[in-house]
């Protein structure tokens, strides 16, 4: 079971954006997200919109996928431009899963073609793919590079053996060094994710986990706390019994270990989940990630896949919609020329300031003092005295959490809106 | 032949103008669910006084929770007519009054005075469980008043009843024949002919002085919106006519007769009630309280010199707070007991402030029944969500110089130097199959229960008299009972005195800081676990906060419990990515949304249900399952 859809008002069938889109859009980056809903089998943790039948029929099939998903992005174009968007390249493509590497590097770049087709891409895009290290070889990898994939996020998740086990990931550990290598070979900038909070994972096995990670050498790092989710097979391992929930103390403990390793080695954070080493002066954050947190303009194409565009300003207005959900509903949709949307939210000022405060309190640049109410304001200035607000950072007119406020980011979030 | 009168024969009973002879005052005492309601729908039915078109199912019942649960509130008296052969074969007809009586251990009051109003009473068992405490209790009631009791065991169509085995147990206590015990079913309508013919043979006619004083004693008023208050009464000598000057006898106060009538059951004016007849009274006035349960009335031109026996007023015997969950309630709280009030005597309230909950009342109750239902009252008819504190009883605390504080709120038990603490105590019968005899002496013995005595009612049933404080039983005890017993035990209660004991106040403390609503009055055997209990519940009620929360129990200064909820470490998302923006807004919405129902004290944020919770019993839900 993957997480229901929001709720919301309908889209028109042809997809059609409100006027008002365009309201600074020339300030906005444009970036494109490519969902590809397939796995080789389903991890019992997740509970992303993926699908392991290679065979769904109706153009939602692994092999017809990208011939759908480039219909996506014509009425994507078409949209855009009715509504008067001005013309933009795009500057950050990802493509997500489920495992886009399950499709071959070809479906990839005839996907990135297509985007390249539509809109056209900056010089310096930022193309990411996420990839299973089970299912790249150096020949796909530099296949991706050739067609202008510019980096790759490997799901590495852990390096002990057991603590996959429980997870069902099926890689070896031992193939990471070797899939990082081939894809720093082939030209691409490379991150790995990891997974901390395991049940049965000790604190141990998470610092050989974050340790095995930095001796590849990356740039880029993603920690994420296993959150299970509702309706998951390891739900239902923890309704049973038959596995014991991490506690959030335990979780804790292991942020702040893998954000001091992490630190240690280079690696600054810059968002709440994610730490990138600066080179040359830039840091090797993930451009197109930024993107979500600083509310600029990006289209989802795929199955379940939400966009947003317009602004969050105080009194302009930002639209989001996601596709529905089922890969055959969507490829139905398309194939009769309609918007695969299944519904869509207009925020209104309160939901679009709480969106832009819990955005950017993530975040290490943080957010701007000045687009807080005077009460949230005050809120800050307690929560300096609580250890969770960063007091130099407020001098400069800045809300950055403390990695004590990281943690508890919600608390901050609730008392710094209305 | 139908039993309704014929032509001539309904000339002769009709109202003001009924001979006693013909007169028939009879109630139904029965435990909630033995059926009573539906056998006054079908006796409705039979004596022809409802279409049985306009039948809705228990008639009498008129307020929505009554219907709902199943039970009857407040008592009401119908009218009908009914023939019978006289001993000469003549057919007869007869007005039958069937007054209904409130079927509940917090009424025994309201159920003393519909019982002293009526020459026979009814007793109604359902033949597939028996009899319950209360009804023994009631019927004991009957024998006292020397009624004419006419057993009938209800429900014998039901595949589970065992008309053999309960007809005894009636016989042994009604002192009869188990022959001679009728079987009805009030859903069929089998026996129930039988029954009023019985009723009509059993019940003696009332005996009064027609050319006395007027007495009538008031046995039920009730509030209705359109005509004020309406009153109950049963006229003994006398009689009192429309439009003429009336005077209660308690408080001399004196009303005009705006209207006289009978309820058969919807009201019907008459030209008066004479002796022995049973009708309301309409005087204009607004407030239940102006026409006291029990009270007599008399003309105003030809008062009675004393008063008809009997009569007290009501009087609260458990206390707790009523607070509304959304401070802003406040206004809408106080109109609504104002409009309760109206319609219930037994009502007392008065504003109080808890440091925790905002601003609320002090209620007085009768018991546990009639807190329930005014809370349930006041949520449903009122739309309120509300938070009732955990009832407590009146303590007496005598000082060591002597002074006395009367205790109906833990927060005003004194400190300083204390003599002697009494607390109210009740006889408690209880009736449960013998095989939960020890059950129950080991739940009554954990609340500091003394054991009078026991009787078996039948081989496997027995009836158990306990001397207990009252404060035991107002919290969970029927809970703990029914659990026990499987749902098998019936309690009845009455308050007879009081006693000292050794009590105590324990008080917990959030952060060092006391929450009032929280402390409690407690015998100092229980208060270590008392403690150990809140502090437990309470740790897991409340989130853990940016900060180290100690909760403690104390008595005075001595801390008897603690716990400690441990600060928050980590409430953030790891991801928040694209798909997970809405998701993640709403989840903040719903939480700022949560943070509103918070009562924060001292610096800790307490869910309103941690208060709710806490102050409920873990079995609250089988309370509501009728047994």
């Amino acid at each position: 079971m993957t997480p229901a859809l929001p709720d919301g008002e309908p889209v028109p069938d042809d997809g059609s954006l409100p006027a008002w889109v365009t309201s600074g859009a020339d300030d906005r980056a444009f970036g494109v997200y490519l969902h590809v809903p397939f796995c080789t089998v389903r991890c019992g943790y997740c509970d992303f919109n993926t699908y392991t039948a290679s065979e769904l029929g109706g153009g939602a099939s692994q092999h017809a996928y990208a011939t759908t998903a480039l219909a996506e992005i014509a009425l994507a174009r078409r949209a855009m431009d009715r509504a008067g968007l001005p013309p933009r390249t795009v500057s950050t493509v990802f493509v997500g899963g489920g495992t886009p590497t399950l499709l071959p590097a070809g479906d990839l770049a005839r996907m990135l073609d297509g985007v390249r087709d539509a809109w056209g891409l900056d010089p310096d895009a930022e193309v990411t793919t996420e990839a299973n290290p089970d299912s790249v070889t150096p020949e796909s990898l530099a296949l991706l590079a050739d067609a202008g994939f510019t980096r790759v996020s490997f799901g590495m998740q852990s390096a002990v053996p057991r603590v996959l086990a429980t997870l069902e990931r099926t890689h070896d550990p031992r193939r990471i060094p070797d899939v990082v290598r081939w894809a720093r070979d082939a030209g691409l900038e490379v991150s790995l994710d990891l997974i901390y909070g395991t049940p049965g994972e000790t604190i141990e096995d998470w610092r050989t986990s974050v340790e095995s990670a930095l001796a590849t050498g990356v740039d880029h790092v993603s920690a994420y706390a296993l959150v299970v989710e509702p309706g998951t097979k390891m739900a239902a391992q923890v309704r049973r019994g038959e596995i014991a929930l991490p506690s959030e103390d335990d979780q804790a403990e292991k942020y702040e270990l893998a954000d001091d390793l992490l630190t240690a080695a280079g690696l600054d954070w810059y968002e709440v989940s994610n730490w990138a080493r600066t080179v040359d002066g830039v840091q090797r954050a993930c451009r197109h990630n930024l993107a979500y947190w600083r509310g600029e303009d990006w289209w989802g194409v795929g199955p379940g896949a939400h966009s947003y565009m317009g602004s969050n300003e105080p009194g302009t207005r930002g639209v989001r919609w996601w596709n529905v959900k089922h890969p055959l509903r969507y490829a139905a949709r398309l194939a009769e020329g309609l918007s695969p949307a299944a519904g869509r939210e207009i925020l209104d000022d309160a939901s679009a300031q709480l969106e832009t405060v819990m955005l950017g309190a993530r975040l290490r640049e943080g957010l701007d003092l000045a687009l807080l109410s005077t009460r949230a304001r005050r809120a800050v200035a307690g929560h300096i005295a609580t250890g969770l607000v960063d007091g130099r950072a407020v001098l400069n007119g800045r809300v950055v959490l403390t990695r004590t406020g990281r943690l508890l980011a919600d608390t901050v979030v609730r008392d710094l809106t209305d | 032949m139908t039993p309704i009168p014929s032509e001539a024969n309904l000339a002769r009973i009709q109202p003001a103008a009924t001979a006693p002879e013909l007169l028939r005052n009879f109630s139904i005492i029965a435990h909630i669910d033995h059926g009573k309601s539906t056998l006054a729908d079908r006796m409705l039915q039979m004596t022809g006084v409802v279409d049985p078109r306009a039948m809705r199912a228990q008639y009498l019942d008129r307020m929505d929770i009554e219907r709902e649960r199943g039970i009857t509130i407040k008592s009401q008296a119908v009218r009908m007519p009914w023939e019978v052969d006289d001993e000469n074969g003549v057919p007869t007809g007869y007005a039958l009054n069937m007054i209904d009586t409130p079927g509940h251990v917090d009424f025994t009051y309201e159920v003393s005075r519909s019982l002293a109003a009526c020459e026979s009473a009814v007793l109604l068992v359902d033949a597939a469980q028996g009899i319950e405490a209360q009804t023994l209790a009631n019927l004991y009631l009957a024998m006292e008043n020397d009624m004419a009791i006419i057993p009938a065991l209800n429900k014998i169509d039901l595949p589970a009843a065992q008309p053999e085995k309960y007809a005894e147990e009636l016989a042994n206590l009604v002192g009869c024949e188990p022959e001679e015990i009728l079987l009805i079913s009030g859903k069929t309508g089998m026996g129930v002919p039988e029954l009023l013919d019985r009723i009509v043979l059993k019940t003696p006619p009332p005996t009064g002085d027609p050319d006395a004083p007027a007495r009538a004693m008031i046995f039920d008023s009730v509030y209705d919106t359109y005509r004020g208050v309406v009153t109950y009464v049963r006229v003994v000598d006398g009689n009192l006519t429309p439009r003429e000057k009336i005077v209660m006898m308690s408080t001399r106060a004196t009303h005009d007769l705006l209207e006289i009538g009978v309820s058969s059951p919807e009201p019907i004016p008459t030209k008066g009630l004479g002796v022995g007849e049973v009708g309301y009274l309409i005087t204009g006035v607004k407030d239940v309280r102006q026409s006291k349960v029990g009270d007599t009335v008399t003309n105003f031109a030809k008062p009675a010199d004393e008063a008809l026996g009997g009569y007290s007023d009501p009087k609260p015997m458990v206390f707790s707070g009523l607070y509304p969950v959304d401070g802003s309630d406040y206004p809408i709280l106080r109109d609504a007991l104002d409009r309760l009030k109206l319609n219930d005597a037994a009502l007392i309230y008065e504003p109080e402030t808890s440091v925790a909950l905002g601003f609320g009342f002090r209620v007085g109750y009768l018991g546990l029944l009639h807190l329930e239902i005014v809370r349930e009252r006041l949520e449903r008819e009122f739309n309120l969500d509300l938070i009732s504190t955990a009832p407590n009883v009146i303590y007496e605390v005598t000082m060591d110089d002597k002074s006395i504080v009367t205790v109906t709120n833990p927060s005003e038990f004194p400190g300083g130097k204390i003599g002697e603490v009494r607390e109210p105590i009740v006889k408690a019968t209880i009736i449960a199959p013998s095989e939960f005899i020890g059950a129950v002496m080991e739940l009554c013995q954990g609340r500091r229960g003394e054991l009078q005595g026991m009787d078996y009612l039948s081989a496997d049933r027995v009836e158990m008299r306990y001397i207990l404080p009252l404060a035991e039983i107002v919290f969970d005890f029927f809970d703990h009972l029914k659990s026990r017993t499987r749902g098998y035990a019936s309690l009845d209660y009455d308050v007879i005195g009081e006693q000292a004991a050794a009590l105590v106040k324990v008080d917990i403390l959030l952060q060092g800081e006391q929450v009032d609503a929280f402390s409690a009055i407690v015998h100092k055997d229980n208060a270590y676990s008392y403690g150990l209990m809140m502090v437990g519940k309470l740790k897991n009620l409340i989130n853990r906060q940016q900060f180290e929360v100690p909760i403690q129990a104390a008595i005075g200064a001595r801390v008897i419990a603690r716990e400690t909820i441990r600060a928050i470490r980590k409430d953030v998302l790891a991801k928040c990515y694209g798909g997970d923006i809405s998701r993640k807004r709403k989840l903040l919405e719903k939480q700022k949304e949560g943070k509103k129902r918070m009562k924060t004290i001292g610096t800790v944020e307490v869910p309103k249900e941690a208060f709710i919770s806490a102050l409920t019993s873990d079995q609250t839900e089988t309370r509501d399952k009728k047994k």
